[in-house]
C-alpha cells in the first residue's frame, strides 16, 4: 500500500504555499479554486517546481527534503505527470511518444508501448501526430505513455478541463476504468467538486496556499465545517449566524430561527444549505421554514433554479436591491420537478436538521 | 556562353563553401547560446543578448575592425595562434569563415531563441516526469518542436554568411582563388566598369539564395504541418 508525505513551502512574491499532504489512499483528491496553489504542489512533488523548503516522500522513497539537502530530479523521482494539455509532443507519432520515456531496446520498447496502446483502444493510431487526435484521444496517449513507464504514482493535474460536455464525463468514466489496475496512488487536482467526489477517497481543499480540510471525500461534503470549504464542495446558500442558545440558531443573513434536536456548539459563525436539499411545504408554516417569496426564476434543461428572497428583505424590494449573494437558491429536479407543476408553488420551503451546514 | 567559358568560377566555391561552413558552426553554436541565454534571468539575459546579437547590429567594417584587432599577427592573439597552433586567420579561408560566421551567427541565435521561448514548457517538464535526458529532450523534443523557428533562422545565417562583404574584405582580403568571394567579386569587377561579369554573378547569387530558400522550405514543410494556423 502506498503513502504519500508531502510537505512543501514556497513563497513567491505575495504568494505563499504551506500545505501538507499525508495520505495513504489509493485515489487522492486537491481541491482548489484557480490560484490557490493546487496544482503548484502537484508540480512540487514531480520536482519541475522549485522548493523552498520541506520533506517529500512516497512509498518511504525520500524526493525531496531540504535539511538533508536531497533533491532528485524530476527525472529520477518515477512520478507521473499528467498535464493540463497532456503536452504529447507535437512532433513525434502517437507511438514515438508512447515510447519517449523506455530505456530498452527499441523492439522491447514497440512491443511495451503497442501493448499499452492496445490496452487504451489507441490501436491503429500509432502513426497518427498527436495534432491528428481528438481530445480524449489524446489524454488516452497521455496516459499510456505514463503507464508505459510504470511510475510509482501518478499526478492528474486538471485532466477534464481541456474537455467539453460529453466527453468530459464519458473520460472520467474511462480514466477510472483506465487507471483500475494501477497499483500506486494517484492524485488529481480539480476545481471541479463532481469530478473529485466521483474519484477520491481522500479529498484535500486548498485555498490561498493553505489546506483548509483534510479528509475522507464523503465526509468532507457532508461537514466541510468552514464556509470556504463549504463553497468550493458546490454549497450555494450562506447565512451569518449567531447561536441563540443550545438548541437555536439566528440566521442573520434569512432572517429566521433555526431549530436543532442536537445540541449547537457556540462556535458557529455560519450556516450552510445546499440547494437542491430544500423541501416544499403548502399551507401552515413549520418549523426550520423560510418563506417561499420568489425573486427570480431559472428554467435549465433538467432542473428549475428559484430564487428566493430571504426573510430581512422588506416587501417590495427589488432583488438587485437585495444583492443576488443573498437570494436563497432552491434546485428542483425530476420527481420534485412534477409535484410543484401539480400543486402549484409551495408557501415555504424547509430545511432539514441532518443538511444544514454549521460553519465556523 | 562565351562568357561562361572564360569565367573564373572560384568566387562560387568559395562562397558556398563558406556559407556551408559558416551556416554549421553558426547553427550548433547558435542554438547552444539560445539554450543557455533563455535560463538566465531577466538582467544577466538582456545583457548576454545585447552582446550575442551586437554584430548584427553593427556594420560590418566595424565587426571587421574588432577581428583584426584579435586576429592580426602583430598582436597577442594572433602571435599566439601562429606561433603554437600555426594558424594564420587574417587573408586565409580561415578568415572568410571567421567574418562570415561572426556576422550571421546573431541571425541564428534570435531566431533559435524566439523559436524556443515559444514552446510551452510544459513539453520539456514532460519529457522530465518521463525520465528522458536533458540532451534527449533538447534534440528530440524542442529542437523539433521549435523546426520552423530554428529553419528560418538557418536559412538566414547561410544567406547572410554567402553574401557578407564587409567584416571579409577586411579579415581575409579579395585574394583570388583564397579568399576572393562572389559578393568582392561583383565590387571588384564593377570598379573595373565590367557590368556584364558583375550582372552574370548577380544572377548566380540570386538563383542560389532563391535555391537554399526553397530547398529549405520543403525540408521543414514536414514540421510546419504541425503549426497551427491563424
Amino acid at each position: 500500500m502506498g503513502r504519500i508525505y508531502a510537505d512543501i513551502h514556497r513563497k513567491i512574491g505575495e504568494f505563499e504555499l504551506n500545505v501538507l499532504i499525508d495520505s495513504d489512499a489509493k485515489r487522492i483528491g486537491i481541491l482548489g479554486a484557480s490560484g490557490s496553489g493546487k496544482s503548484m504542489t502537484l508540480r512540487s512533488i514531480a520536482g519541475i517546481e522549485d522548493v523552498d523548503s520541506g520533506h517529500i516522500e512516497i512509498n518511504g522513497r525520500v524526493l525531496y527534503d531540504s535539511d538533508s539537502g536531497v533533491n532528485l530530479r524530476p527525472q529520477k523521482r518515477n512520478v507521473g505527470y499528467m498535464f493540463q494539455n497532456y503536452a504529447l509532443f507535437p512532433t513525434m507519432t502517437v507511438m514515438q511518444n508512447v515510447m519517449a520515456g523506455l530505456r530498452g531496446s527499441r523492439e522491447e520498447n514497440m512491443n511495451k508501448a503497442g501493448e499499452m496502446l492496445a490496452r487504451f483502444g489507441m490501436k491503429g493510431f500509432e502513426k497518427r501526430l498527436p495534432g491528428e487526435l481528438s481530445g480524449g484521444q489524446q489524454q488516452r496517449v497521455a496516459l499510456a505513455r505514463i503507464m508505459v513507464t510504470e511510475p510509482e504514482m501518478i499526478l492528474l493535474d486538471e485532466p477534464f478541463s481541456a474537455l467539453d460536455g460529453y466527453l468530459r464525463d464519458h473520460m472520467q468514466v474511462e480514466m477510472m476504468d483506465m487507471l483500475q489496475d494501477y497499483p500506486g496512488q494517484v492524485v488529481m487536482v480539480s476545481h471541479s467538486r463532481d469530478e473529485l467526489y466521483r474519484f477520491s477517497e481522500d479529498l484535500f481543499v486548498v485555498r490561498e496556499g493553505s489546506i483548509l480540510r483534510h479528509g475522507d471525500t464523503r465526509s468532507v461534503f457532508r461537514d466541510p465545517r468552514r464556509i470556504e470549504v463549504a463553497k468550493l464542495t458546490g454549497c450555494k446558500n450562506f447565512s451569518d449566524a449567531r447561536v441563540i442558545d443550545p438548541h437555536t440558531v439566528h440566521a442573520i443573513t434569512w432572517g429566521i430561527d433555526l431549530h436543532f434536536e442536537k445540541e449547537i456548539t457556540e462556535d458557529i459563525r455560519h450556516l450552510g444549505y445546499r440547494a437542491h436539499y430544500f423541501e416544499p411545504v403548502w399551507g401552515e408554516r413549520q418549523e426550520n421554514c423560510i418563506r417561499f417569496d420568489l425573486a427570480r426564476e431559472d428554467i435549465l434543461p433538467f432542473e428549475r433554479n428559484y430564487y428566493i428572497y430571504p426573510e430581512t428583505a422588506r416587501d417590495g424590494q427589488e432583488a438587485a436591491d437585495v444583492g443576488y449573494d443573498e437570494l436563497l437558491c432552491w434546485f428542483v429536479q425530476g420527481e420534485e420537478q412534477r409535484v410543484l407543476e401539480e400543486r402549484g408553488m409551495p408557501d415555504y420551503i424547509k430545511m432539514k436538521e441532518e443538511h444544514i451546514l454549521l460553519l465556523e | 556562353m562565351e562568357l561562361a567559358g572564360r569565367l573564373d568560377w572560384s568566387p562560387l566555391w568559395i562562397s558556398l563553401k563558406t556559407g556551408v561552413v559558416a551556416t554549421i558552426i553558426s547553427f550548433f553554436l547558435g542554438l547552444w547560446a539560445a539554450r543557455k541565454v533563455i535560463k538566465k534571468d531577466y538582467r544577466t539575459k538582456s545583457i548576454l543578448d545585447g552582446i550575442l546579437t551586437l554584430p548584427m547590429v553593427l556594420p560590418p567594417t566595424v565587426a571587421g575592425f574588432f577581428l583584426l584587432l584579435i586576429f592580426s599577427r602583430r598582436r597577442a592573439f594572433g602571435i599566439f595562434l601562429n606561433d603554437t597552433f600555426d594558424i594564420q586567420v587574417v587573408h586565409t579561408w580561415l578568415g572568410c569563415i571567421i567574418a562570415a560566421t561572426v556576422i550571421a551567427f546573431p541571425l541564428m541565435y534570435r531566431n533559435a531563441r524566439a523559436a524556443f521561448e515559444q514552446i510551452d514548457a510544459n513539453l520539456v517538464y514532460a519529457g522530465r516526469t518521463l525520465g528522458m535526458s536533458e540532451l534527449a529532450i533538447f534534440w528530440k523534443i524542442v529542437v523539433p518542436t521549435a523546426g520552423p523557428g530554428i529553419a528560418s533562422g538557418t536559412i538566414l545565417t547561410f544567406a547572410r554568411a554567402m553574401g557578407e562583404y564587409g567584416a571579409t574584405s577586411m579579415l581575409a582580403g579579395n585574394i583570388p582563388g583564397k579568399t576572393g568571394t562572389v559578393s568582392q567579386r561583383i565590387a571588384m569587377v564593377i570598379q573595373d566598369g565590367d557590368y556584364v561579369t558583375a550582372g552574370f554573378w548577380v544572377i548566380v547569387v540570386l538563383v542560389i539564395a532563391f535555391i537554399a530558400i526553397f530547398l529549405i522550405n520543403i525540408i521543414t514543410g514536414r514540421h510546419m504541418k504541425n503549426v497551427r494556423k491563424w
